[in-house]
């Protein structure tokens, strides 16, 4: 399966947020799309991004090493990069790379929206 | 000799096969389904790492990856064709120094590795002046899945 993202901008108590809403497998071949999406948005002015991760299949290094790279481009502007995952198999990817201590990791994306911290 | 053996030129396209072909000759072998998803993830990442070190250093051969069933194990393993230091995970600086890659991916290399270690308990990285191996184990404990 190949990779699908779809952004929308939605308000929330810190001011406008955009979710990334990102389906199908991010490995080595589809994170560079990914990635040119994430640096698009940060030009773009979105500094406050919410990556979806609901629908993603399958997570490598590579998709990861574009997530931070994403997290220090928006840290650049005092932004926020937060993510929202459910699944077990993509979490544990997070946990065995010590990244849950990087990433704010949500269970909705309304959670993420409205998180102040 | 391997149960099964591919070789697919270094193209990221290319590794999601891998993956596909290690998961499903893994389940025929009896590897618990718990365990498929790290096979699938074990098995991107050393491919993943051999197909950017392959194209770091212009190695035009095939990436090669061995799928072996033995009596009570299952064993991967993923080899470059990069001699010496730079392969095998034996000088982690050597690929980061040579490859011109954006910052972000700086660590990707040392990060794959760090996640296969995590995911595998049993797992070999060598290398020589022919190319690096990395080597991956997993017990199987059912007996081997239906047709």
């Amino acid at each position: 399966m190949d990779l699908s993202l779809s952004t929308r901008n939605v308000s929330g108590p810190g001011g406008d947020r955009t979710v990334v809403e990102v389906g199908g497998e991010i490995d080595v071949y589809t994170a560079p799309k990914l990635r040119e999406q994430l640096v698009e948005l940060v030009n773009d002015g979105s500094y406050h991004l919410v990556v979806d991760m609901e629908g993603v299949d399958f997570l490598d290094s590579t998709g990861l090493g574009v997530l931070v790279g994403g997290l220090k481009r928006v840290r650049a502007h005092e932004g926020s990069l937060r993510l929202v995952c459910n699944q077990e198999r993509i979490l544990k990817i997070f946990r065995i790379t010590g990244l849950t201590k990087v990433f704010p990791i949500h269970g909705s994306v309304d959670e993420a929206v409205n998180a102040t911290d | 000799m391997a149960t099964v053996e591919l070789r697919f030129s270094a193209q990221p396209e290319h590794v999601r096969t891998a993956r596909l072909v290690a998961a499903a000759v893994a389940r025929r072998a009896g590897v618990d389904e718990a365990v498929l998803d790290e096979v699938r993830l074990a098995v991107g990442e050393a491919c993943s790492r051999a197909v950017g070190l392959h194209r770091a250093y212009g190695v035009t051969a095939p990436v090669r990856v061995a799928l072996t069933e033995e009596e009570k194990a299952f064993s991967i393993e993923v080899g470059d064709e990069v001699p010496g230091p730079g392969s095998g995970g034996a000088a982690p600086g050597v690929r980061g120094a040579t490859a011109d890659e954006e910052p972000d991916d700086g660590g990707e290399d040392g990060m794959g590795l760090a996640v296969i270690s995590g995911l595998v308990d049993d797992v070999e990285v060598t290398s020589d002046e022919s190319g690096g191996v990395i080597r991956m184990t997993w017990p199987i404990t059912g007996a081997t899945a239906e047709p």
